[in-house]
């Protein structure tokens, strides 16, 4: 893994913060007070910032902290996060996202909003935090982020395995004049207190980066060692004095002990001043011991034997049953191992038992690349054709219809359908991360718009297949800047009409008999059926004295080329309208409506098949091939009667179903799979919805039956072919090509298919 | 022998980079996304010298410095804490809930393996 794949990671990770940013904030929005949810928005930002400052992204990182520390008042409760203030952390929260995607994607981001948010975040942490840390930390992030601790110790690192070189000793200089080498002497006295060692610091290790400085000379005092009855164990009883010349200065000695120094006593002085203070303390009996360093290399182990010559013996065997401070520390806990070793147990047992707990709402999870899953489903796919096979060769051999082979059969059937679902389910995913994107952009045209919204989601861990939720947010944020610039009014507006000033957008998702169900409801004004009766006659789309239910007239803003707003404004008038909403939703095998009622809103409803990996089909015969139709595109079936079929000009021919006409498509004639139409009253024609809402006949010779197929791609497999969708395999194995209902019925207004339609007469 | 470290971070993206750096610069590495993980890693890996994140769901860095030094079994491993905090009074926290020493997020791999070196023998 190089750093670019742990950037690409980074990224990855920031869309989950920034999910469970905009989560949290908007529970607390909500009134949540729950200090784990302050908690998660918090580290959320602080992940980001985190991560950001690994890669350099710089601005990432000084807006992340601006609003992290914002953050920690809000988490140490000096500031009440009201309605205002999490209207400012929300917008942050955008503002964060945009700086992410910026860093990702390069492009710039609005700098005077972001300036601007900067200000605000800065003026809350200050407003109830009159300490200077926040307000003189957040204008210099920067400099706050490279205050790191002072440097480890300069000295080049020994190769060595053991981690350790030997240092040259010289007693001779030792209290000498400390002028040898021309390099600056040290005399530092460093005696540890019990907490050094209980914190896992280690006497040995940081003489051994002291000797990294330069020369040095070390003694080990162990006058306040006691005798063995009365040493504990744990104690720390030694304290050393050194010598050392370095031209590093006092500061790299400082800094060798910095993870100590709370818990030792150390005195670092130039050596005139030590020399001085070393003769006047010559009366005191201390006896200074060489203390070899280099020994630790023979043992490989963290042990210091010393002995003063005075208490030799005593000594030694204290040091023979302690070894050293930090050694004793491991042998008790080696000690401990076998007397504890049932608390140990119970309390390892406490703490996976606190976990399962925890677990318990988390979920345990595990990340695999899409391509992996996309491959089983496949596979999947594969098999559920072959046991569709296996079954069909043995009915077809099988007279007897008793034998276990086919029980047996029966069991791989139901077997392969729970392998399919639970295989589709691997790949669905909650409809969450598109109702969350779908907040922010109501915030932002509510911004633009200078109304109040409230957008209320509901239903959203509904799952649904990964490769459609990838199609959905486009439609989805069509349709939601349109309720918001179009459906809900002003509030001057809202408030003459006795209504709460704040707009409420409802965004739901369920599941409903295999397929999940999206409703986007408004409160606002409602389609003005005038206007829009108006609009279409305007525009051609229905004639003037066209009688349409109310129904039909809502469901007119589907239709292309229809936009009722007066003036074109910056959010929606971007030239699409609800009729490329109606076409992308159809894309996905889906369905759409709208129901509005005046003065109190509207709901568009879309249906959307869970997978794109399946359909559900209507089989049907054409010219002796077998095709099938998407379920979706078909509003009903019926068997033409003679006297209902109306020739219209040379080719084409019309058929009068309940009072209207309704063009009538020979789909093998379309197909080029014959020359000539067939005649209509000996097929059934299949009454289809293109995009537009337009309905067309399709003429077919006759319906095998309904059935779900496994989506094969044509694309991918041989090349596109003009009025097929996609391809499957039948239970007889051969291949049925899966019908374009919007291509056959563009076809059939006179843009006829190529000459290379006639390849579709595959299998 | 190899030394082992175990890290624990709930970042992604930093574990990912502790793996890397820790890898490259010859340690072998464990890994637990918090402080819970961490204390349950621990038992089976027996690390010589633990990498912790402060800032972590469940179980903070903190509360899980606390759980390694009430083991009798591993109250003597080194401990750095690793975490964008450079302030005096999150530094002095850790240090009191038993933390060795600390690394300054974002970390440079050099002075992280410098870090583990000045703890472990």
């Amino acid at each position: 893994m190089d750093m670019n794949e742990i950037k690409e990671i980074f990224f990855q990770e920031c869309e989950e913060q920034l999910a469970e940013l905009e989560s949290g904030l908007l529970k607390m929005n909500d009134g949540d007070r729950d200090p784990e949810t302050v908690n998660a928005v918090f580290r959320a930002v602080h992940s980001i910032k985190g991560g950001a400052g690994a890669f350099g992204l710089d601005d990432l990182v000084a807006f992340a902290h601006v609003f992290e520390t914002t953050l920690d008042c809000v988490r140490s409760n000096k500031l009440e996060p009201n309605q205002d203030v999490l209207k400012v952390m929300l917008k942050s929260a955008d503002v964060l996202a945009d700086l992410t995607n910026a860093a990702r994607d390069g492009g710039s981001v609005d700098e005077s909003r972001s300036r601007g948010l900067v200000k605000e975040l800065e003026a809350l942490a200050n407003g109830e935090l009159p300490s200077p840390s926040a307000s003189s930390e957040a204008p210099a992030p920067k400099a706050a982020a490279k205050a790191a601790p002072a440097a480890p110790a300069p000295t080049p690192k020994p190769t060595d395995d053991s981690g350790f070189q030997p240092v040259p000793f010289s007693f001779d200089d030792f209290g000498g004049e400390g002028d040898a080498g021309g390099m600056p002497a040290y005399e530092v006295i460093f005696k540890p207190r019990y907490e050094l060692y209980s914190k896992g610091n280690d006497a040995t290790l940081l003489l051994r980066d002291l000797s990294r400085l330069g020369e040095m000379t070390i003694y080990c005092n162990t006058d306040e060692l006691p005798g063995l009855e009365e040493l504990d164990p744990e104690g720390a009883y030694f304290f050393w004095n050194v010598t050392i010349k370095t031209d590093k200065g006092e500061d790299a000695i400082r800094t060798v002990f910095e993870f100590a120094e709370w818990d030792c006593e150390l005195t670092v002085k130039p050596v005139e001043e030590a020399r001085a203070d070393a003769t006047s303390n010559d009366e005191l009996p201390m006896v200074p011991v060489p203390f070899d360093l280099s020994i630790l290399d023979e043992t490989g182990a963290t042990e210091e034997v010393s002995a003063s010559d005075a208490r030799a013996e005593e000594t030694a065997a204290a040091v023979a049953a302690a070894e050293t401070a930090s050694n004793v520390t491991q042998m008790a806990a080696a000690a401990a191992r076998v007397e504890k070793k049932e608390s140990a147990a119970a309390a390892a047992a406490a703490a996976s038992a606190a976990a399962q707990n925890n677990a318990a709402g988390a979920g345990q999870t595990i990340r695999v690349d899409l391509d992996r899953v996309d491959r089983l489903i496949n596979l999947v796919g594969e098999l559920v054709i072959n046991q569709a096979m296996l079954s069909q060769s043995v009915i077809e051999n099988d007279t007897t219809g008793t034998s276990s082979i086919n029980m047996g059969l029966e069991e791989l059937q139901q077997l392969t359908r729970e392998i399919q679902d639970s295989v589709m389910a691997i790949r669905a995913q909650p409809v969450k991360p598109v109702f969350q994107r779908m907040s922010r952009i109501v915030r932002e045209i509510a911004d633009m718009t200078g109304k109040s919204i409230r957008l209320i989601t509901e239903g959203e861990n509904t799952e649904v297949d990964k490769t459609v939720i990838d199609k959905l947010a486009e439609p989805l944020t069509h349709m939601i800047r349109n309720a918001v610039d179009h459906g809900i009014e002003t509030p001057e507006k809202r408030a003459a009409a006795g209504k709460n000033t704040e707009g409420t957008v409802r965004l739901t998702a369920k599941h409903r008999s295999g397929r999940i169900l999206i409703e986007l409801a408004d409160d606002g004004a409602g389609i003005n059926r005038e206007k829009v009766r108006q609009k279409a006659i305007d525009n051609d789309l229905i004639p003037a004295d066209a009688n349409l239910s109310d129904e039909e007239i809502d469901n007119l803003i589907f239709l292309p080329g229809f936009s009722t707003a007066d003036k074109i404004s910056d959010i929606s008038g971007r030239g699409v309208g609800m009729d490329v909403v109606k076409r992308s939703i159809q894309a996905l095998g889906g369905r759409i409506n709208i129901t509005s009622k005046p003065g109190h809103g509207s709901v568009f409803t879309m249906s959307l098949p869970l997978t794109l990996a399946v359909l559900d089909g209507m089989v049907v015969t054409v010219a002796g091939q077998t095709l099938v139709v998407p379920l979706t595109a078909i509003v009903e079936t019926l068997q033409p009667e003679a006297a209902a079929i109306h020739s219209f000009g040379a080719n084409h021919r019309l058929i009068s179903i309940r009072n209207s006409f309704c063009p009538l498509v020979d789909v093998g004639r379309i197909l080029n799979f014959r020359a000539t139409q067939a005649n209509p009253v000996e097929g059934v024609a299949l009454l289809v919805e293109s995009e537009g809402g337009g309905q067309r006949a399709l003429m077919v010779d006759a319906i095998q039956g309904q059935r779900q197929v496994v989506i094969k791609s044509l694309e991918a497999n041989y090349t596109h072919v003009p009025g097929i969708a996609a391809a499957t395999i039948l239970g007889d194995g051969r291949v049925a090509l899966i019908l374009d209902v919007d291509a056959v019925v563009g076809a059939s207004r006179g843009q006829s298919l190529k000459a290379e339609m006639s390849l579709a007469a595959v299998g | 022998m190899k030394k082992k470290v175990l890290t624990v971070d709930d970042s992604r993206t930093i574990r990912n980079m502790l793996l890397v750096t820790l890898n490259n610069a010859g340690f072998e590495t464990i890994q637990a996304e918090d402080g819970i993980e961490g204390l349950e890693v621990l038992e089976e890996s027996n690390p010589d010298v633990i990498v912790t994140d402060i800032n972590m769901p469940r179980l903070d860095g903190f509360g899980f410095i606390e759980g390694v030094r009430r083991n009798e079994k591993y109250r003597a491993i080194p401990i750095l804490v690793l975490t964008t905090e450079s302030d005096a009074e999150k530094k002095n926290r850790a240090r009191q809930a038993g933390a060795t020493g600390w690394i300054v997020k974002p970390f440079d791999p050099a002075k992280l393996i410098d870090a583990i070196e000045r703890v472990t023998a």
